[in-house]
């Protein structure tokens, strides 16, 4: 018999690592999940939560006699105010059920009554603007001369510190799902102990994981990065260079994560339901959407030894401060730390029947 | 290679295997010959695919000895992986991939062997070299699988349960292919539990029982051992039971048993035993409801051993 040539491509490593991508992009939903969701959610996020012209504060005035016209006129000067001339039934209603947020009321005399329920912020607030406006228009003058100017500066924005987080969320998911499903599902059809009657690598094997992984990375990071910066101008201060090692150090992390907890599990079901346990506390409290600096300081050590809590914290101080890699070190630190721990783990665990 | 030709492909001693309370393997030996086809015949559960994967060093034995082409497992794994071919009793192979690309991946865990296109040729898979697995007819996955067996030119084939499922006219092609191999001149170790298999593939079979071989032989000789050519099987209407000492006395006949109302007799002269047995059962006034005669096969050597059928269905 003829003995093929071996030329690269016949290379059980470029085998295996194709077969990986094969496996990837011939499945529909994974494509979608990986690459098109997040940016989805990006865009998402980053229209809901656009820095808007702040909108104007509706009140309601009861006009009685001549003291409930001038009060309304006086109130109509203020452009941040919206007001409604309403029949004091009516105003009650409309503050009841929140579309006015404080009723002024002419007491008579020059005097103004305000109604409003002291525990909504925005009551509080129209309670300043129908004040001002009520002591302007009696013609109160300002000692103090100010001047206003607007700021909105990328970096500061919603959507800056959402991307950090849906990037760190994604190489999470992609790196835990990627790996944990295809390797348990590989399990359940006996294809593992099929794989391992030749004579295959078993480090091969599990490398081609990573392989195909970080170069997925690649394209994830790319595409996500890239629409957030071309749309929304998200800023990149930190250099190429850390953004890449941190993005790979975190992918082979959660790589390592997903072997781990594939290392055993003989279902598809049996994995899914490990995988959401270890990946929801993650998705709570590692500062995705809103800071982690929220929960309260008892939960700070368990928050901060998560590994998407240093990810992510890398991610943000790194592009929207740009710092430094010695600034970097303990998220750097505690990613790898991850990274051994659950490669070591998974390799003494890992059951290829 | 060296040691093929002064070591057997497989020799088995003393073989055990128990998972917990249930013994799977109990003191099982077996000796494969250069070139031949040996068949594990027996039901399930009798420890036929334990014992083959232990060979195939996919498990491992509790006790006894296992030499494959004069190597042990433990000890020369990495060079035993690249002399065998293996096909296992259920492996699904990954449903996106092509033939090709399946046929490419596992050819390149081996050094030496043939192309990919030509092992697709050898399993009669050149039509479906561009298509994805998960659209292959279950006799199309089990060519794959042989093939996959194949790519590494191997001086020993291991096949569990090869046509297990398959529907007539796909068992008899992959028996075709499997004969194809066997005129290489190559060893084969093969589980069944389709006795016609065992006759057409094998040249020595041995039946395999509580994780015991019970009989050992050609299938010639297995048969030839009930001494008795053919089998014919009757059923009566209600009756008291017949005294299956009188109906082993009948001219020409072996042995008789019956089990489930059907009695069965062993007989060495088809045309003395009919005419006897008819002429005892009017004498007893006895209704037929119904008759059968066949050549006595492996299965009969199996029910005669141990008064169970090889599938109970």
């Amino acid at each position: 018999m003829r003995t093929e040539r071996r030329r690269w491509r016949s290379h059980s490593l470029v085998q295996l690592t194709l077969v990986r991508y094969r496996e990837f992009i011939r499945e529909p939903e994974a494509v979608f999940w990986v690459f098109v969701f997040p940016i989805l959610l990006t865009a998402g996020l980053g229209i809901a939560f656009r820095n808007q012209a702040p909108e104007r504060t509706a009140v309601a005035v009861v006009e009685s006699g001549e003291g409930g016209v001038r009060l309304a006129e006086a109130l109509r000067a203020n452009p941040d105010l919206s007001v409604q001339s309403l029949g004091d039934s009516a105003a009650r209603e409309a503050l009841r059920t929140g579309r006015v947020a404080l009723i002024a009321v002419a007491a008579g005399r020059g005097a103004v009554e305000y109604r409003f329920d002291s525990e909504r912020p925005e009551s509080r607030a129209a309670r300043l603007l129908v004040d001002d406006a009520v002591q302007r228009g009696a013609g109160r003058r300002d000692p103090v001369g100010v001047r206003e100017r607007q700021v909105s500066e990328p970096g500061s924005r919603y959507v800056d510190f959402v991307v950090p987080g849906l990037l760190g969320m994604n190489i999470m998911g992609s790196g835990i799902w990627g790996l944990g499903f295809a390797i348990v599902d590989a399990r359940r059809k006996k294809l593992l102990k099929r794989l391992i009657a030749t004579p295959m690598s078993r480090t091969q094997y599990l490398a081609s994981f990573l392989l195909s992984r970080i170069t997925m990375l690649v394209v994830e990071v790319a595409l996500l990065l890239g629409f957030a910066v071309l749309v929304f101008g998200v800023p990149l201060r930190g250099s190429w260079g850390m953004l890449a090692l941190i993005c790979l150090l975190s992918a082979l992390a959660f790589s390592a994560l997903g072997l781990l907890l594939a290392s055993r599990a003989q279902t598809v079901e049996g994995v899914s339901g490990l995988m959401n346990l270890i990946m929801l506390p993650m998705w709570i409290f590692s500062g995705v959407f809103f800071s982690a600096s929220r929960f309260p300081d008892s939960l700070q050590p368990f928050i901060q030894a998560l590994p998407l809590t240093a990810v992510i914290d890398a991610l943000r101080a790194s592009m929207l401060e740009g710092a430094s890699a010695a600034r970097l070190l303990p998220e750097l630190g505690v990613i790898a730390l991850w990274l051994v721990g659950s490669f070591v783990l998974a390799v003494r665990m890992f059951r290829w029947r | 290679m060296t040691g093929t030709s002064t070591h057997p492909p497989l020799r088995v001693r003393g073989l055990r295997k128990a998972y917990g309370d249930v013994v799977a393997v109990d003191g099982l030996d077996l000796e494969i010959r250069a070139g031949e086809c040996f068949g594990l015949l027996g039901p399930n559960g009798a420890g036929k695919t334990t014992t083959i994967e232990i060979c195939e060093g996919l498990n491992t034995p509790d006790g006894g000895e296992v030499l494959v082409l004069g190597r042990q497992w433990g000890r020369d794994d990495r060079e035993l992986r690249e002399r065998l071919g293996i096909s296992l009793q259920e492996t699904l192979f990954s449903d996106k991939l092509t033939v090709a690309e399946t046929v490419r991946l596992f050819r390149s865990f081996y050094r030496d062997g043939p192309t990919p296109d030509a092992v697709i040729g050898m399993v009669q898979l050149q039509e479906k070299t561009g298509s994805r697995v998960g659209q292959l007819s279950g006799g199309q996955r089990q060519r794959l699988a042989l093939a996959c067996a194949l790519v590494g030119n191997p001086e020993l084939l291991f096949l569990d349960e090869p046509t297990t499922g398959l529907d007539p006219q796909s068992r008899r092609q992959l028996w075709e292919l499997i004969e194809g191999y066997k005129a290489s001149g190559r060893a084969i170790l093969l589980t069944t539990h389709y006795m016609e298999e065992a006759e057409r593939l094998c040249d020595r079979v041995a039946i395999v029982d509580h994780g015991r071989v019970i009989a050992l032989g050609t299938p010639r000789e297995l048969i030839a051992s009930l001494r008795a050519e053919h089998v014919l099987e009757f059923a009566a209407g209600d009756t008291s039971p017949i005294d299956e000492r009188a109906l082993a006395s009948l001219e020409g006949v072996c042995s008789a048993g019956q089990r489930d109302g059907t009695y069965r007799l062993q007989v060495s002269e088809l045309h003395r035993a009919v005419p006897a047995l008819l002429g005892e059962l009017r004498r007893r006034e006895i209704q037929l409801t119904e008759l059968r005669t066949h050549s006595a096969t492996l299965e009969d050597v199996f029910v005669t051993l141990t008064g169970r059928h090889l599938r109970e269905d």
